[in-house]
């Protein structure tokens, strides 16, 4: 009789049962380990090893540890480039696009501005945005809506993924609140298309994607669906891209909010 | 990987700083979360390696701090259970610190992460075929240490 190696029982502890060959490598290592009594008793040996290295205690972490990390860390973060502006002297095939840019970005901040602002400030704001420091007007206006985006978005995502339900959960109301992401969300990723960042528009894609799935799923999920929902929340890393691309966003309007207009910051 | 609670709590946010610093290196094909793994890797590798220049124990070594084993709840408290799960913590840590530090990041990722050895070959950047081995030696290490004490203790 061919006894077990150490390494088969070691990939039979860990099932790695990887492709067809090694499935049925394992179903023999189990038939083995039936009969043979000597192997049994190796395996038995690993079992109590590895259950003895489990031990060992992992410290666990509440769901705000992330937020804690997060504050922990905000501060060192490097600022980045401004994201929806493009500072210093540009190369020169650049020129046109960052004009044409600056262009469609007006177009949509002035459109956001109507969006967004009380209907009797209207007038107002896109007067604003059509004055002379347009350019400025419309990115200032896109980065807090941009911000205050991402924050809404945040909170569905952050509320989902801390639900711990005993039974089933309805999650109809968050739902709802990304539907109404998602609808909102074309502007800005056609205004980062256009303004060439695609760090943002990459982001916002994902964003949406992982909005969508939310708002097509079953209005109530069992404990085990919101798991794997959360999985691949987890999987696609959104809420650190959407906290990465929040802090930018924040840096950039913190400067910017100085000399912006009153209602554009009473608008959050 | 690192040992000890509080480096692996520097390590947290090195990686969390690093990931940001290279976000544009990100290719949108991969997982992240794997791409998450990969920069804790080489943090906690960076991390022992500097240790290792600095000839520091692996193992915690303040006294002060509380044996995590013996802090578990437990419904036969008694003193002799208390110097065993002491004796054992120390004898698993000791031997984990025996390991080379990818024979550790490999064992920890599939034995306590639960990675199939596909997704430890990309966080270490190797063909599964090394991956494999890495843990497999990890194992027979760990085995050769902690067998007689678990004999022992049956």
């Amino acid at each position: 009789m061919n006894h077990l190696s150490e390494e088969q029982l070691i990939l039979h502890y860990y099932g790695e049962e990887g492709d067809s060959a090694t499935r049925s490598d394992s179903l023999s290592a189990e038939a083995h380990l039936e009969e043979c009594e000597e192997c049994r008793s190796l395996y038995g040996s690993l079992q109590r090893v590895l259950n003895v290295v489990d031990s060992l205690p992992v410290p666990l972490r509440g769901a705000e540890y992330g937020g804690q990390v997060w504050k922990r860390i905000e501060d060192r973060l490097p600022r980045r480039r401004r994201i929806f502006g493009i500072s210093g002297p540009l190369p020169a095939p650049w020129r046109w696009a960052a004009a044409s840019a600056a262009f469609a970005m007006l177009l949509v901040g002035a459109f956001l501005a109507g969006r967004f602002y009380p209907p009797a400030r209207k007038p107002v704001e896109l007067a604003i945005a059509g004055s002379g420091s347009d350019s400025q007007t419309g990115e200032r206006i896109l980065l807090v809506a941009v911000g205050d985006y991402l924050e809404r978005s945040q909170m569905v995502l952050i509320e989902l993924a801390n639900a711990n339900p005993k039974a089933s959960l309805d999650i109809s109301s968050e739902q709802e609140r990304a539907a109404d992401l998602v609808s909102e969300s074309r502007l800005y990723r056609q205004t980062a298309a256009h303004t060439g960042n695609t760090e943002v528009a990459s982001v916002l894609d994902d964003l949406d994607r992982v909005l969508m799935e939310i708002s097509h799923a079953p209005s109530r999920l069992s404990p085990e669906e919101l798991e794997k929902m959360r999985q691949r929340l987890e999987a696609e890393g959104i809420l650190f891209k959407i906290r990465v691309l929040g802090s930018n966003v924040r840096n950039q309007e913190e400067p910017a909010s100085g000399n912006a207009p009153a209602t554009a910051r009473q608008k959050l | 990987m690192t040992g000890n609670e509080q480096d692996a709590e520097d390590v947290v946010q090195e990686s969390f700083l690093r990931a940001y610093r290279q976000l544009g290196k990100f290719d949108e094909r991969a997982s992240f979360g794997t791409w998450l793994y990969r920069i804790a890797t080489n943090c906690s590798l960076d991390l022992v390696r500097s240790r290792k220049r600095r000839s520091e124990n692996l193992a915690p070594a303040d006294p002060e701090m509380e044996d995590p084993i013996v802090s578990l709840p437990s419904g036969d408290p008694t003193p002799e259970r208390h110097a065993m799960s002491g004796e054992i913590r120390e004898r698993v840590a000791e031997a984990m610190n025996e390991l080379s530090a990818t024979e550790r990041t490999a064992f920890v990722l599939r034995h306590f992460e639960g990675m199939c050895i596909e997704d430890v070959s990309r966080v270490l950047e190797c063909h599964p075929g090394a991956a494999k081995h890495s843990v497999f030696r990890a194992v027979q290490k760990l085995r050769r240490a902690l067998e007689p004490l678990v004999s022992s203790a049956k």
